[in-house]
């Protein structure tokens, strides 16, 4: 289990989830809608991205996210 | 990681003070999005919203905003558009904003057709003051001001705005964020008076009060209640009962009122102030 921080970055060879837990009301919409079930609540009910392997990058829990609390991204693209 | 919203917003203000779940904020990603597809400059925009949750949203985006009186958004971004036609004007408004106290201001917006881009997030209730039913809650849907169903009939917004002679009209559904985004997009490029309507969830005071107690199920709702323009037209009059249209459905050029007003100084100049 990782540690909770505030802003987490999971990523694999292909993909990057940006969790700002900070900003998440634990709304549940990104783990209910993801078409790969690639999200799931943790104890306060956060999306931890267990299965980051099937993400597609559509990024619907991006966009129906109501809190910008979601980011997914490719690993190529640069932190600023 | 940095996004495209966060070159948009205040992120001092974050977390935003909406209700876990609430599409206001869903609403507010497909606005910043659709305006970073149209990469227009931040002080070009102006975000004039009235009272209501949804009218939070201006205080979250980094443009120039203003946050009025209740119903009176329409009328404050009218005369910052006559004093500066060369400004972007986006209004955000609720559905009781809109429909119930600012009503009147809607209809004479879209008749004039001035060149505005409304935007309503349609949650079918007033949510910030507990619950009250609005103009645009269902028929049959309870509110707190409704414990035995509400009698009413609904306005329909597109239909309303269409009559009235908005330029542009449409409606999306926070379901359908990223259709939603694109038909902003094709508002707020849009000459004239455009109007979106997206249907939006409220957890707290809707949901609460007609069996949906989560965000996602009053989501899947929103998406159980819409349909597409196509399949709507092979619909029965039965089958058309309590679903709503989204899509676009009007898309005209019309002149806007900021040009027929700058005529109508051009030819007082010409006539040296000397009437008829």
């Amino acid at each position: 289990m990782k540690q909770k921080k505030l802003f987490e970055v999971y990523q694999n060879n292909s993909v990057k989830i940006s969790v700002r837990r900070e900003w998440c009301k634990s709304c549940g919409i990104c783990i209910e809608f993801c078409p790969k079930d690639v999200l799931v609540p943790d104890d306060q009910g956060k999306p931890i991205p267990e299965n980051i392997d099937a993400c597609i990058k559509c990024g619907l829990c991006e966009l129906r996210c109501p809190d910008f609390a979601i980011t997914v991204g490719g690993v190529e693209e640069k932190d600023e | 990681m940095k996004t495209i919203i966060d070159n948009y917003i205040r992120k001092e203000m974050f977390p935003n003070i909406w209700c876990p779940g609430c599409g206001n904020g869903i609403v507010l990603g497909a606005i910043i999005r659709a305006i970073d597809e149209l990469k227009w400059d931040k002080n070009e925009i102006v975000a004039v919203s009235g009272i209501g949750c949804s009218s939070r949203i201006t205080g979250y985006v980094d443009f120039c905003t203003m946050n009025t009186t209740h119903g009176r958004a329409l009328p404050f971004a009218t005369g910052i558009k006559m004093a500066k036609p060369d400004l972007k004007v986006i209004v955000v408004m609720g559905d009781g904003d809109c429909s119930a106290i600012g009503g009147n201001h809607f209809i004479h917006a879209a008749r004039r057709n001035i060149d505005l881009t409304a935007i309503i997030i349609n949650n079918m209730i007033y949510g910030m003051t507990g619950g009250q039913y609005s103009p645009l809650t269902p028929t049959g849907k309870f509110g707190s001001t409704a414990p035995y169903g509400n009698i009413d009939q609904t306005f329909d917004l597109a239909e309303l705005a269409t009559a009235a002679g908005a330029s542009y009209v449409a409606r999306g559904t926070v379901y359908n964020a990223r259709q939603s985004s694109s038909l902003i997009k094709k508002a707020l490029d849009k000459k004239g008076f455009s109007v979106v309507e997206i249907i939006s969830d409220c957890p707290i005071s809707y949901g609460k009060m007609n069996k949906m107690k989560s965000p996602v199920d009053m989501l899947k709702w929103i998406k159980d209640i819409t349909v597409s323009k196509k399949v709507w037209e092979a619909l029965s009059e039965e089958e058309k009962e309590g679903k709503l249209v989204t899509g676009e459905f009007v898309n005209i050029d019309r002149m806007d009122y900021s040009e027929k007003y700058k005529g109508i100084i051009k030819k007082a100049q010409e006539m040296g102030g000397n009437k008829q």
